[in-house]
């Protein structure tokens, strides 16, 4: 039990700091971002709405130099979800404009993290049981190949050869053809949508947990109960299925929340190529027009996802393996 | 007082005595051949001038010529030669890689080595607690917000937004290090003869891991070379030179995917994932010297 609360202690302490810093993050530049914003918005439309600019000016920083007082102002934003105005898609709020995005990049990048932690494991585990086998090689310098290709490099090949030369899947967008909602064409529509960009993601991420998997089964491999098992008569293939790549499984439990970090970096070049509906296209706009209230506030709620993601697995972590819920360290 | 005379993780060579570091890193095939690949980026890098037929960032040529005796890879649509620009792109990821890596390490050293050497400590428990929430950050958004914010441009903005945000999961390793290292007859040596911590640090142990800190060294690099591709890609990078990634990015803006412009495509990213898997190659080795288990591979 113990375990568990000090891994919220720890998801409370972290949640402070990423809000904290996105706090500090706009208040350390030179100028003022949010007069910046306020007069581009005005010059849109001069009836800007007080309450938006108030909101800004507490997410981006006010004149008054008290920054405690700008602190509790920027928490009690936050505590009402209001993060002011999107310059790139004004009228709408930065709220509004993010949680049309959210569920296209939960999607996209949900699946492909459990996808390339699945098909990245199930390739690591086989590498170590067939260890030094021509499948180990080519394996092992293959994901070292791949894993050092650019995500955004390969979007734009794929792009180009499997949307514009051969012309198998859509360019650009989310969905075309289709009314969004819970009905099997737009659904059907949106997967052949996702299916490039997440190829693109998937190539790159699904190799960086082979290699750790690998090496970390072939330590249990050399382990006393893996002798034991053999030493019982069973199968060659249970012993290193069951047993050593279950306990090998645990150290990548704890490498989820960095790879999820990671994945949601890529995604921004990676949306952005494809024109996908999501949060990192949005970021990539956002930087293009120089829009902070929707640049800030997507920072916020990717680094809030990461950890929220990483006390996920920790919880998990603790349930798996027992030991590091007896011991008091 | 120096090193001992064996440095922890310095195995005996076939001789007995210990094998020196390049012996060891040089009997891996990998890291052999990510010394050449690398020395030949650096080759090239340095004499860019002499092997570009023209100045990177010239653009007065007839604009989309195909590949040919005078453009080898052709043109771009503004008129710049693909060729010169693949070569003088190689100086800025070389540049980002050891200005950003060495940025990186040197935060990376101090933060984890202070924390690892009072282990238990409240500094201890500061330092690690920024260390693991630096860890979790995802580092690419992190670094598109700081340099937005940014009206000026350029190479030292790259370089100092990597090294803020990349030294955390260096700085983990490297703590866990000097704790197994602090408890030796040398360090206690050192304390007697009245040492002041940071002496004992950096002067007495920090040589014992020169390994750890030459891959860390490397893998920061690595990250560094890529983030700066990523970056340059957006449209965050250096406006006054050019790089790969900024040379994909004018290739997608002006819609070389569409239009079936595949060397401009190829080339610029492809440069960069051997450059990146020469320094990948090259850790390979690295790892040889503080692991002797993998040496029999």
């Amino acid at each position: 039990m113990k375990y568990f609360l000090r891994r919220i202690a720890f998801f409370l302490a972290t949640l402070w700091a990423a809000v904290t810093l996105n706090f500090i993050i706009p208040r350390l530049e030179p100028g003022d971002p949010a007069e910046v914003m306020v007069r581009k918005l005005s010059g849109k439309d001069a009836q800007l709405d007080p309450a938006a600019v108030k909101a800004m000016r507490a997410m981006l920083g006010a004149p008054d130099g008290n920054l405690l007082r700008q602190y509790v102002r920027y928490l009690d934003a936050l505590a009402h979800g209001d993060f002011g105005l999107s310059y790139t898609y004004y009228p709408y709020g930065v709220t509004e404009v993010i949680g049309h995005a959210l569920p296209w990049t939960l999607a996209l990048v949900g699946t492909t993290q459990v996808l390339s932690f699945i098909i990245g494991i199930t390739l690591g585990a086989f590498a170590a049981w067939r260890r030094n086998s021509r499948f180990d090689s080519v394996v092992t310098l293959g994901s070292t190949f791949l894993g050092a290709l650019p995500a955004f490099w390969i979007a734009l090949l794929l792009l180009f050869a499997f949307g514009y030369t051969l012309g198998w899947f859509p360019t650009s967008g989310g969905y075309e053809d289709s009314i969004p909602g819970w009905n099997g064409a737009f659904i059907g529509d949106a997967v052949i949508h996702s299916i490039l960009p997440a190829v693109a993601l998937l190539v790159t991420t699904s190799v960086a947990w082979v290699l750790g998997m690998r090496n970390t089964m072939v330590l249990n491999l050399g382990a006393d109960y893996i002798r034991l098992a053999k030493a019982k008569g069973l199968a060659d293939r249970d012993v290193a299925l069951r047993y050593a790549a279950r306990n090998a499984l645990l150290p990548s439990v704890t490498g989820f929340a960095i790879a999820l970090g990671g994945l949601l970096g890529g995604s921004v070049l990676v949306e952005s190529i494809f024109d996908y509906p999501g949060m990192g296209r949005l970021m990539a706009e956002a930087i293009g027009n120089k829009d902070y209230p929707l640049l800030q506030t997507l920072l916020l709620f990717i680094v809030v996802g990461v950890l929220l993601a990483n006390l996920i697995a920790d919880m998990l972590y603790g349930v798996l393996d027992p030991r590091v819920r007896r011991t008091p360290a | 007082m120096t090193a001992p005379a064996t440095p922890a993780g310095e195995a005996p060579g076939p001789g007995g005595g210990p094998q020196h570091w390049y012996t060891v890193i040089w009997s891996s095939a990998k890291a052999r051949i990510g010394i050449v690949m690398l020395a030949g980026y650096v080759l090239v890098a340095g004499l860019a001038p002499l092997i570009a037929p023209y100045s990177g960032t010239r653009a007065d040529f007839d604009p989309l010529l195909p590949s040919g005796s005078t453009h080898w890879l052709g043109t771009t649509s503004q008129g710049g030669d693909i060729f010169s620009q693949l070569i003088y792109g190689s100086r800025v990821s070389l540049l980002v890689g050891l200005f950003g890596g060495l940025l990186a390490t040197v935060i990376s050293l101090v933060i984890g080595l202070i924390a690892g050497y009072q282990e238990g400590s409240v500094a201890d428990d500061a330092l690690s607690f920024v260390t693991n929430v630096a860890l979790v950050v995802p580092v690419l958004p992190l670094m598109i917000v700081l340099i937005s914010y940014s009206d000026v441009r350029g190479l030292p903005l790259i370089v100092g937004v990597i090294g803020l945000t990349s030294w955390a999961g260096p700085a983990r390793a490297k703590r866990s290090q000097i704790i197994t290292l602090r408890n030796r007859d040398f360090v206690t040596a050192a304390k007697f003869a009245g040492e002041g911590p940071l002496w004992i640090i950096f002067r007495e142990i920090m040589p014992n891991m020169m390994s750890l800190v030459a891959a860390s060294f490397v893998g920061a690099a690595t990250g560094a070379i890529a983030a700066e591709a990523g970056l340059s890609f957006l449209g965050l990078g250096d406006s006054a030179s050019i790089s790969w990634g900024t040379m994909l990015y004018q290739a997608d803006a002006q819609g070389a995917v569409s239009q079936g412009l595949w060397l401009w495509l190829l080339v610029p990213g492809l440069t960069l994932a051997l450059l990146i898997t020469a320094l990948t190659f090259i850790n390979f080795g690295i790892d040889l010297i503080s692991n002797p288990h993998l040496r029999e591979d």
